[in-house]
């Protein structure tokens, strides 16, 4: 279903296949992701969408014995090509993970760590962590902390640390994989609104348990099934006019 | 069944206590044994003092200067080494038959005899690279002694710091090398002088390997350089104990000898242990 996108497609996948050892946990994945929106992944667990979601910033790289075949282009270039900086790509497109992953430094020197490795001067530095924090909506409950350990921060301000230092790098897509599962109501609600914020300068994708949270902020999800791309769409349409008896099923809760 | 597996359990905590205790009780034992019988020896003049009469009388200064400048020598060249060593084992070597054989060869090298290291050091500096009976061969045989403990707790300190700050630092797009330098051995450092400092103990006190590399018998003045010979505290100790007419006289200086030996590895594992407390807190932050 080759679709044309309001903004066009940032991240284009065809025929992506992936195996640890000899286990093929990715089957002839083809999907195309739209530039500035919001995509989700939602399946029940071991379907495939977390590792798909890294395929796109090569962090599957990182497993011994996983092999990947197919091609993934992010605004037009092979990220898989053997040209291709993974660090590089890394900068392009950023990751939040699962769990809030701070480091243990403190909140200024969290955000300033990407930009300050990237060469950025000091002089630069504390606006460009204002900056992110601003942009990460965490900005008016540290600005006047930033010299304490991000570990004294609770885990939805974590989370939000992470994501503005993710923003600092200026990628232009963020994967986002599980972002809420360990998090209250209220932290995941902020999480959700600062998204919606996000989306108007940044592709993003987000892998989820949660089919409230995907109906709520993606503009398309994409449902996965034991290694396969069962079906892909507006979001409205995925809740409401399931095309496949796979995707009505998990969203009707009768598995997952 | 119930009230079997609470006395089992009484038995099980009462053995337990028993094994501390007893440890504890040895090292109480053997503490006051040396302290009793040293402390009457210790004074001023003791520590600062050069032997005289035939070591039968003053103090023994030129063996404290020995041992802190053996410390220092075989820790400066153990601990990057090993860090080094140690980061490319964990970090960058693939597991495969080469990682096989020098994880191998690390832990026979960790329980091979101190004075087959000895042997190697006066064949290898003493002889080999010429460096004569000096401060230098000794420090460099003591480091390759201590160099597996110090591989082997960078590796454990390595392998505790958790994998979720790599990711993040990874995603960020930044390289490995920096990854590990700005993110894992900040983390991996308290874990690192760990090693360090269990090796303290080991250069202050091992005798057979810096016998045979520079250690003297006696030396009327301090070692001017690194190519020097040099006393050290627990060959001092062994001469004073076997060799000579005059054992019996000289007991309180050997029981002193034992002490300050005992004090000075204390001492240098107070600074190492501050070091590291130093950096914990810096992580905690």
């Amino acid at each position: 279903m080759p679709e044309t996108y309001e903004n066009g497609t940032e991240i284009e996948v065809k025929d992506l296949n992936l195996w640890y050892g000899d286990n093929h946990a990715l089957h002839d994945i083809s999907i195309d992701i739209p530039k500035n929106s919001v995509t989700a992944f939602i399946g029940p667990s071991g379907c495939g969408k977390s590792t798909f979601l890294r395929c796109l910033n090569r962090m599957n790289d990182l497993i011994p014995n996983c092999r990947i075949e197919g091609q993934v282009n992010i605004s037009g270039e092979d990220i898989y090509a053997k040209e291709t900086d993974v660090v590089d790509l890394r900068k392009r497109v950023g990751m939040v993970f699962q769990k809030p992953n701070p480091f243990p430094m403190s909140i200024f020197d969290n955000i300033a760590y990407g930009p300050r490795i990237h060469g950025m001067s000091k002089k630069e530095m504390p606006e460009i962590v204002e900056n992110a924090l601003q942009s990460g909506a965490l900005w008016k409950e540290v600005s006047d902390r930033l010299d304490v350990s991000a570990l004294d921060l609770s885990g939805g301000q974590q989370q939000r640390l992470c994501i503005a230092r993710t923003l600092a790098v200026k990628p232009e897509v963020i994967l986002f994989d599980e972002p809420c599962s360990a998090l209250d109501p209220i932290s995941t609600s902020k999480i959700e609104d600062l998204i919606l914020e996000l989306k108007k300068d940044y592709t993003i994708v987000i892998v989820t348990h949660n089919m409230q949270q995907a109906a709520r902020i993606s503009d398309h999800t994409a449902f996965f099934l034991l290694g396969d791309l069962i079906e892909f769409g507006k979001t409205n349409q995925i809740f409401e006019n399931p095309q496949e008896k796979e995707t009505e099923d998990y969203i009707t809760g009768r598995f997952g | 069944m119930f009230s079997n597996a609470k006395l089992n359990e009484k038995i099980a905590f009462g053995l337990l206590k028993i094994a501390t205790g007893m440890v504890v009780a040895f090292v109480l034992v053997i503490l006051y044994y040396i302290v009793s019988n040293g402390y009457s020896a210790i004074s001023i003049e003791f520590i600062t003092e050069m032997p005289r009469s035939r070591m039968t009388e003053g103090g023994i200064y030129p063996a404290i200067v020995g041992t802190l400048y053996l410390i220092i020598g075989s820790i400066a060249v153990a601990m990057p080494l090993g860090m080094l060593a140690a980061i490319y084992l964990t970090e960058y070597s693939k597991p495969g038959k080469t990682t096989w054989a020098i994880e191998m060869a690390i832990n026979n090298l960790a329980g091979t005899p101190s004075v087959v290291f000895g042997l190697f050091g006066l064949a290898m500096f003493v002889k080999y690279l010429g460096f004569g009976a000096s401060i230098l061969s000794a420090s460099l045989t003591l480091a390759l002694l201590i160099l597996p403990v110090i591989i082997r707790a960078s590796q454990e300190a390595l392998l505790t710091v958790p994998k979720e700050y790599r990711e993040a630092s990874l995603a960020l797009g930044v390289t490995k090398w920096e990854t590990i330098r700005k993110v894992v051995l900040p983390s991996a450092i308290p874990g690192m002088i760990t090693g360090a400092i269990l090796s303290i103990g080991r250069v202050a006190g091992e005798t057979a390997p810096i016998l045979l590399t520079g250690a003297a018998y006696f030396l009327p003045r301090l070692p001017d350089s690194i190519y020097s010979q040099f006393m050290a505290l627990p060959y001092h100790l062994y001469v004073l104990a076997t060799s000579g007419t005059s054992i019996a006289q000289t007991r309180p200086i050997q029981y002193g000898t034992a002490l300050i030996l005992l004090i000075i590895v204390l001492c240098v594992n107070i600074v190492a242990v501050s070091v590291r407390s130093h950096y914990r807190k810096k992580l905690k932050r």
